[in-house]
């Protein structure tokens, strides 16, 4: 019995290269820049920021190849506090992990919001990107420290019900 | 049972993109669709195969749905498999009634990363896989297994892979192509001993999409749908030394069911991504090469586009019957290591 293979270990590995596409390059070269790109649909012309795959899901469309320059400030559409810690988390709980729909965009991106206390953030809240420093920027939306309130009157519901 | 045909198809190949495999998908439903005259809206089922495993990324399938326009919601599938599985699936949906178009689909991106080590994690994880085999070295056992066994010659290699450069001269797909003599490839050293360089496949990135419709709908698309007269997938055990490799009983089970042999089989598109395949296969589907043209395309060894290649065979033969070329064609699809899996299509003109 001692003598019975109880267990094997055989490890498995194969290594990847990923492609963004033309239209999330040009996202994420943007991104270098300290730019926020997005891309329209030709066909329903709604703005793509990040462009995800390079299609407009509705539409079954390539995006258009223009650029479009979105934010820096945006409206919360929704929001979650994170009260739990967890393994690897790198912020102190409380905070907040809102969708933030970037002016002239028609998706939300999720990003941290600072500046305010967790309880007083809500939905239709204005709010801007706080930027590290530019020696820090890479092809990620990380470049965005987090976003802070701009103190603007809260937009309407009905303003951001169509992108929710 | 209903009638169903291939009634259009659509190709892309090349040896590496920088696209996205979401943005490579949609210029060939796009033509499949202008081809086959129909709008997205007239779709009644999409059926999809491609493999995770290729981009490395979990449910990469269900992005392919961007490409499709999914509002109003459609009604789709997907398999891990070639799309040439997809088309199965597709042909049944039609064959129940729900539906009376499909179009099907199949996709992969070779150059995201070695795919011979990929194709090797289909193996058996405790006992194969651990040996480090990769795809071409199970290519390789096999082919010594069939040459050992008297069943296939290296010449004999050789002239499938020079036969299928000089067919792939009229493919716009094929990533390799040309005139090349026997002797000078057999002159050339064995790379995986036994195999040599031509014997192996090229890789590509791309789709190939075809629509299948029921009766009259399919009339109405095409002036001379390729019916579909039988279909039948497979399998033989999964390890490698539970089977006599020089013989592929699956492939010949599926052709039988099919009635292969019931009639004149005009063109023959063998998914065959290694020459010593090919003979295998052209055996074990009782194909007789003196009265069948096989792998007009070039097949599998001049554009091996992953988890499309077995449905470009669909679509290749199909185009031959719906060019008039042709009254009786075989399409065949193969997964799984060393043709583990069979798929076997008949497919006629009016
Ligand atoms: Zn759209």
């Amino acid at each position: 019995m001692s003598d019975d293979v109880l267990r094997v270990r055989t490890p498995i590995g194969v290594d990847y290269g990923w492609t963004a596409g033309p239209r999330s390059t040009a996202y994420l070269q943007g991104l270098i820049d300290g730019k926020l790109l997005g891309k329209r649909c030709p066909t329903c012309t709604k703005v793509y920021f990040p462009p995800r795959n390079g299609t407009c899901p509705m539409c079954g469309v390539l995006l258009g190849d223009d650029d479009v320059e979105v934010g820096p400030a945006g409206t919360v559409t929704t929001f979650c506090v994170v009260n739990v810690p967890f393994l690897g988390q790198k912020i102190v709980p409380p905070y907040v992990a809102a969708t933030i729909l970037l002016d002239g965009a028609d998706i939300g991106v999720q990003h941290l919001i600072l500046g305010i206390d967790a309880d007083k953030v809500r939905m239709g809240m204005r709010v801007e990107a706080v930027w590290k420093d530019s020696s820090q920027w890479g092809p990620t939306l990380e470049n965005i420290d987090h976003f802070q309130p701009t103190g603007e009157p809260d937009v309407e519901f009905t303003d951001y019900a169509g992108q929710l | 049972m209903r009638d169903i045909a291939v009634v259009a198809t659509a190709h892309s190949a090349v040896t590496s993109t920088t696209e996205t495999p979401v943005e490579s998908l949609v210029p060939v439903l796009n033509e499949v669709l202008a081809n086959a005259g129909l709008q997205r809206s007239d779709v009644g089922f999409w059926c999809h195969g491609s493999c995770d495993y290729m981009i490395g990324q979990p449910f990469s399938f269900v992005q392919a749905v961007d490409a499709l326009g999914a509002w109003p919601p459609i009604v789709e599938s997907h398999v891990e498999m070639d799309g040439a599985w997809a088309m199965y699936e597709a042909w049944m949906k039609i064959a129940t009634g729900e539906c009376d178009t499909a179009v099907v689909f199949g996709n992969g991106k070779s150059s995201s990363a070695d795919m011979f080590a990929v194709m090797a994690l289909q193996l058996d994880p405790y006992t194969d896989a651990p040996l480090g085999l990769d795809q071409v070295s199970m290519a390789g056992l096999q082919a010594r297994a069939a040459l050992d066994a008297g069943v296939i010659s290296e010449r004999g290699m050789a002239e499938v892979a020079a036969r299928s450069r000089r067919n792939a001269m009229t493919n716009p797909h094929a990533l390799v192509s040309g005139e090349v003599s026997v002797d000078e490839l057999l002159a050339a050293p064995r790379l995986h001993d036994p195999l040599r360089m031509h014997d192996l496949p090229t890789p590509g990135d791309g789709v190939s999409a075809l629509v299948l419709a029921a009766g009259d709908v399919a009339r109405s698309i095409s002036d001379r749908p390729a019916w579909i007269r039988a279909i039948d997938h497979r399998i033989d055990a999964q390890r490698l030394g539970g089977r006599n490799l020089a013989t592929v009983a699956s492939a010949t089970e599926a052709a039988r069911r099919c009635g292969v042999g019931d009639g004149r089989i005009d063109v023959a598109e063998i998914h065959a991504p290694f020459t010593h395949e090919e003979l295998l296969l052209t055996a074990a589907l009782g194909i007789d090469p003196s009265v069948t043209e096989i792998n007009p395309s070039g097949g599998a060894l001049v554009s091996n586009v992953l988890m499309a290649a077995g449905l470009a065979r669909v679509a290749h033969a199909a185009e031959r019957v719906m060019h008039g070329t042709a009254d009786r064609v075989l399409a065949h699809a193969t997964q799984g290591p060393c043709l583990q899996q069979n798929l076997v299509c008949v497919m006629e003109g009016e």
